[in-house]
């Protein structure tokens, strides 16, 4: 007999301990004298649910999960392969209420497609939006990205095809695309996940925006802590030249573009894009001031588009659908999806693609299952390192750029981090400042020395040492270094730091009530 | 467990020539020397100097930007913990400070058996996974005291 499953082979499967369960299936599947095909897929983001394994069924695929090495014999023993009934049978993961209440356009094929596979990307409906944009033309294509919507999901919200039309009209001998895949802040994994289970739809994305601004080259600039995604990244670049759809005039079209990995070396900052840019010419990660912006004079001082993962992985979507069917999507000036990342102490952690509009509250209790360990949410982190700290008062916030920015927050790249009643704020603020301190680049003083003092004077607020002035002094310094500093590090590290003084202020007063008491 | 190469100018030299051409080749070049002599040594800085026509404080003044380049090889494991917030949040500081403490260690030292080199990260995007490490590359999730002490314990 044959059979086909599918396993994740995404690093947070892998972390679960997948590998172990595909060498446990071969070994089975061998001694029963089964030819069982092992295709290693991405993740659908069910991280609970990890590593879920999917048998092919004529009727479609069943779920079992969370599987271990040791529960495959008493698999084969049920008879999985036929879809039969077992303890961790999950049934049609499509039926799981976490994906059926998701709108997934960027992740439609990420745990389904075969990530090393070009012709299962085409099958599953790959290339449709470059055959698209090359069939309207460069500038019909900006206008399509534009009319979307798009912004820029890495964090700041600037319109996408607005960053393309300034790349587009800007004259040079060469322009460079360049995909910020340099995924630092903590709580989140959509970039992650795309390399690692649908990385033709970032090469595609990259390709209708070489097309459209009149780009020869690009480079994905990703982190040295994503082994998996960087492997599975080059995997599919090999594939994609091979089946013509990169290097020299791709698919008869006359257009030429190539693409390159290059990884970084460990540096929070270079996820800045000014920094990325240097980082990427060779050079310390170094934060640049702008003016000049990089879609005029980027990468070597040429036009550079520079957009984030999930942006570039967007726009396959947008140009083969149609602007108007993302621009139909979302809540007020935040258009389409955004692919959300519960994490942390969470019951229910994973990717959750949903229109924008969805509140904190939802997302945290109903969607995400409350936390972990099953104590009360306290805070929430929106938004990476640099992000405000929820209370569940403000759980009512929908999630959209401009309704998080109005209460002193933002919503970054999309990481949600879950923290239950046992977090002390004052040492999440404290942190907020060693983090800036260790990764400062060093050019702006209010960020290389205000994060250092920061801790300082956190710490003896810890200690109950003048508290009361140590708090304005602590507020003072943040103002200073949101309106001082050069970039997002600096600028944004007092988002944490305040929003746990207003939110969770008894924290930083613990020390005071412990010595008034001890008197 | 990584098997790591004695320095060799030589054969540095090979490794560093084909990215000297590469728009941006540097970063590249000493990723390299890092995956063949596991540390970008004090005698790598003239040679890469001279061949990608930088000043010698230049090439220092990269090397010691990031922090992924190391002077000297790592232990023959390397474990990285994260230490960010979604891996605070299930206590990972807790069981990452318990560690150290139990092997006698400081953050990026390594055991005296030279078998195990403990390194922070500051997220592996594992953080649905949390608290995550990497061993050797391999990812490792839901860490808990049990779970890492066997994975230090086959370290050694």
């Amino acid at each position: 007999m044959s059979a086909r499953v599918f396993l994740p082979i995404d690093a947070g499967a892998l972390a679960l301990g997948a590998d172990d369960v595909a060498a446990a299936l071969a070994a089975h599947a061998r001694a029963r004298g089964i030819a069982l095909e092992i295709v290693r897929t991405g993740a659908r983001g069910l991280y609970w649910l990890e590593p879920l394994l999917e048998v092919a069924r004529p009727e479609g695929r069943i779920a079992y999960g969370p599987v271990s090495a040791a529960d495959v014999p008493a698999l084969f023993e049920s008879g999985f392969l036929d879809g039969a009934a077992h303890p961790l049978r999950v049934g049609r993961p499509e039926e799981i209420p976490f994906l059926t209440r998701q709108t997934r356009l960027t992740f439609a094929r990420c745990g389904i497609v075969d990530p090393a596979s070009a012709a299962d990307y085409e099958a599953l409906g790959g290339w449709r939006g470059l055959t698209r944009a090359l069939a309207l033309g460069a500038a019909a294509s900006i206008e399509e990205v534009v009319a979307s919507g798009l912004r820029g999901r890495g964090g700041a919200g600037f319109p996408t095809g607005i960053k393309w039309r300034t790349a587009a009209a800007a004259q040079a001998d060469r322009k460079y695309i360049v995909c910020n895949a340099d995924e630092g802040d903590s709580g989140t994994f959509a970039d992650r996940m795309i390399m690692e289970g649908d990385p033709f739809v970032l090469i595609e994305g990259m390709l209708i925006a070489g097309y459209a601004v009149g780009a020869s080259k690009g480079y994905i600039y990703t982190r040295s802590e994503y082994p998996h995604a960087i492997a599975a990244m080059n995997r599919a670049l090999a594939a994609a030249r091979a089946g013509g759809f990169l290097g020299a005039n791709i698919q008869g079209s006359g257009f030429s573009f190539d693409l390159e990995v290059r990884v970084g070396a460990g540096a929070y900052v270079c996820g800045e894009e000014t920094a990325l840019l240097d980082s990427l010419e060779g050079k310390r990660g170094v934060v640049r001031a702008k003016p000049p912006l990089p879609a005029i004079q980027g990468l070597f001082g040429r036009p550079t588009v520079i957009n984030n993962v999930i942006s570039l992985a967007s726009v396959p979507t947008i140009l083969a659908e149609g602007a108007k069917h993302y621009q139909g999507l979302g809540y007020g000036r935040s258009r389409g999806t955004m692919p959300i990342q519960l994490a942390g102490n969470i019951r229910y952690p994973g990717l959750f693609e949903a229109a924008f509009g969805v509140t904190l509250g939802e997302l945290v209790n109903e969607i995400g299952g409350g936390t972990a360990t099953g104590r009360p949410v306290r805070a929430v982190q929106v938004g990476g390192p640099l992000g405000a700290y929820f209370p569940p008062a403000l759980f009512d916030t929908p999630f959209d750029y401009e309704a998080f920015a109005a209460r002193d927050g933002l919503i970054g790249h999309g990481g949600v981090v879950v923290f239950d009643d046992t977090v002390d704020m004052a040492a999440q603020a404290r942190f907020a400042m060693e983090f800036c301190a260790i990764e400062s680049c060093g050019k702006c003083t209010p960020c290389r020395i205000g994060s250092t003092r920061g801790v300082e004077v956190i710490t003896r607020i810890q200690q109950g040492v003048d508290v009361e002035k140590n708090l304005a002094l602590v507020t003072d310094l943040c103002e200073t270094m949101k309106f001082g500093s050069l970039c997002a590090l600096g600028g944004f590290t007092p988002y944490p730091v305040i929003s746990a003084l207003t939110h969770f202020r008894e924290d930083f007063t613990r020390a005071t009530a412990r010595q008034a008491a001890a008197e | 467990m990584h098997e790591y190469s004695a320095w060799d100018d030589e054969r540095a030299g090979e490794i560093i020539t084909p990215w000297c051409t590469a728009e941006g080749g540097t970063l590249p070049a000493l990723h390299a020397l890092m995956a063949e002599f596991g540390a970008v040594p004090d005698a790598a800085v003239p040679l890469l100097a001279q061949q990608f026509n930088l000043s010698r404080a230049e090439i220092r003044g990269i090397i010691s930007f990031y922090h992924d380049f190391r002077r000297t090889p790592p232990g023959r494991h390397v474990l990285k913990l994260c230490r960010a917030e979604a891996c605070q949040s299930m206590h990972g500081a807790t069981l990452a400070e318990n560690l150290l403490a139990r092997l006698g260690l400081t953050w990026g030292a390594t055991t005296t058996d030279g078998a195990l080199t403990i390194e922070p990260v500051y997220c592996l995007g594992l953080c649905a996974v949390a608290p995550a490490a990497l061993l050797d590359e391999v990812p490792q999730g839901r860490l808990d005291v049990a779970r890492l002490d066997r994975l230090v314990a086959a370290t050694r």
